[in-house]
């Protein structure tokens, strides 16, 4: 597959550039909905699950509704290789829990062409709407998703409670049902050994930090994700104000770290840390996605410094998701052992970093 | 011909993959392929182990003043729609449907002031529930004002007023 296939099959997030890209990789809106005459999916049969699909599909796919909901597809999840589910998991589209079919029927995501729109169907409540965008894009994604779900509340019942608001499954999701979240790239931060810090100081101010691969899990390649952790008497447009104004602070600091690192004494040694990074990845033979990541992230600062100045910097952003299992082995065109795929992943690597100069906008 | 993984056992499965345009073929026996299998597959194990779920049922033990969600008030109350107990939603820390909300009320209130530090809604409401509730209540009083036509025995306008409700109704369902 050459290197304009594969980046048509990325999404938004990874593919175009969005404000204050060198330190905020993508922003994201998700509201938790159910509808009223179901269980919640936990309780519910997959046949009753499929119900809720259907219904959802019908009412989405109803010619001019609305056009916030134009270009909606419904994709049933049980029919689709594990390949593809897993590279959705990997672009962010819907978690590793919706990815577990086990050949049921009753799991589905909605989505745009450009997959800044995903809704996950039957995931812990009936609906996940959520918006992708690059960059520090929060309220655009929240207009988005706004928009989709008024539309949607139009047609179908929601479960709502005066006092609690949208009654979903977990009660950590209640009232708004909002989670607005940023990924950061903190590279600065973590070299400054300044990170646990300020991620303390994140937590004081009621946001939630997770690693790359979202809830507990350790942080690869220098990322963060930020999000509100209070969905219950607060307003949406507070609750994304707060993000909006803490990532800015975040930046800021992320950037004078940078500062700081360039400019004392330790200056040649992250100069020469970003040229081994850039050295290994297009050099390697085998490589896991571990080191990889790591890696990758040493090299987007190098670039995002102008240290290093021959490397697009939104492909470091899409090799962050190509080379994930799933993609490497959509893109190698079979099922690869873990060895096997260290040796794809690397040769995809080199590839993709080989031809910097004969990617045009596709 | 042996199995090339252990060497030992005769080789019945045989494999060709296609990498990249490069022909790759393994010989393995039956116990070999089967571990072979197992390492192939991509699994969505990126879940961690920690759950919230969990984490959250711990604390409404916690909440009902140290005593055991058994023996507590809320213990054996279950939720009429979807059959949920509030043991089960101990266990579980999850809700089983909408109705559960109302069913476990006083059970799950500290939690929510212990999660959100507050339990009242402030944000957005659909609007068809605003319209939802006025739609029906417009309904029941269209019922009771047939009720009258018919002691009254003003049949014409009863009928017409009996397919005015049957015309709400329907969109009102549909």
């Amino acid at each position: 597959m050459d290197n304009i296939g594969i980046r048509n099959s990325l999404s938004r997030w990874v593919r175009d550039t969005g404000p204050y890209s060198d330190v905020v990789i993508s922003s994201r809106i998700r509201l938790a909905r159910n509808l009223e005459k179901y269980f919640f999916p936990s309780r519910l049969s997959h046949d009753r699950q499929e119900e809720v699909v259907n219904e959802i599909e019908a009412v989405i796919s109803k010619p001019g509704i609305s056009e916030n909901t134009e270009g909606l597809r419904t994709v049933r999840l049980e029919g689709l290789p594990v390949i593809q589910r897993q590279m959705m998991v990997e672009k962010h589209i819907i978690s590793p829990q919706q990815a577990k079919t086990n050949g049921h029927p009753g799991k589905a995501v909605v989505l745009q062409d450009d997959e800044a729109v995903s809704i996950m169907v039957n995931e812990e409540d009936h609906l996940r709407i959520q918006v992708l965008l690059p960059g520090l894009m929060l309220w655009e994604a929240w207009d988005m998703a706004n928009n989709i779900d008024d539309t949607l509340e139009t047609k179908v019942t929601y479960a709502f409670d005066d006092e609690l608001g949208y009654l979903t499954c977990c009660p950590t999701n209640l009232g708004s049902g909002l989670r607005a979240s940023v990924m950061v790239h903190l590279p600065g931060l973590v070299l400054t050994n300044q990170v646990s810090k300020v991620l303390k100081a994140l937590s004081q101010v009621g946001l939630a930090v997770r690693g790359l691969y979202g809830e507990g899990s350790e942080p690869l390649g220098n990322l963060f994700q930020v999000s509100n952790q209070v969905t219950l008497g607060r307003v949406e447009k507070e609750i994304i104000e707060d993000l909006i104004s803490v990532t800015k602070g975040l930046i800021e600091q992320e950037r004078s770290a940078r500062e700081l690192l360039l400019n004392s004494d330790t200056g040649s040694q992250l100069t020469d840390r970003i040229y081994r990074a850039y050295g290994i990845l297009s050099h390697a033979r085998i490589i896991s996605t571990q080191e990889a990541l790591g890696l990758l992230s040493s090299l987007r600062l190098g670039v995002d410094m102008e240290i290093i100045g021959n490397v697009e910097p939104k492909k470091l952003d899409e090799l962050m998701v190509l080379i994930q299992p799933g993609f490497v082995q959509y893109i190698a065109g079979g099922d690869l052992s873990s060895d096997e795929r260290d040796e794809a992943r690397a040769d995809l690597i080199r590839d993709y970093l080989a031809k910097d100069k004969d990617i045009g906008e596709s | 011909m042996l199995c090339e993984e252990c060497g030992k056992n005769e080789a019945r499965v045989h494999i060709t993959k296609i990498i990249n345009d490069k022909k790759k073929s393994i010989n393995l026996c039956n116990e070999c392929a089967a571990k072979h299998q197992k390492k192939h597959m991509i699994g969505f194990d990126l879940e961690p182990s920690f759950s919230i779920h969990t984490f959250l049922a711990s604390l409404t033990e916690d909440m009902n003043l140290g005593q055991d969600v058994e023996y507590s008030p809320m213990g054996n109350r279950q939720c009429e729609k979807c059959g949920l107990t509030y043991k089960e939603f101990g266990k579980l820390g999850r809700l089983g449907c909408d109705q559960c909300y109302n069913t476990f009320r006083k059970g799950i209130e500290p939690l929510l002031k212990r999660i959100h530090g507050n339990s009242i809604h402030k944000g957005k409401i659909p609007l068809n529930i605003g319209e939802h509730i006025r739609r029906k209540r417009e309904i029941e009083q269209l019922k009771e004002d047939l009720q009258v036509l018919v002691i009254n025995e003003r049949f014409e306008e009863a009928a017409v007023m009996r397919d005015k409700i049957r015309e709400l109704e329907a969109k009102l369902n549909g």
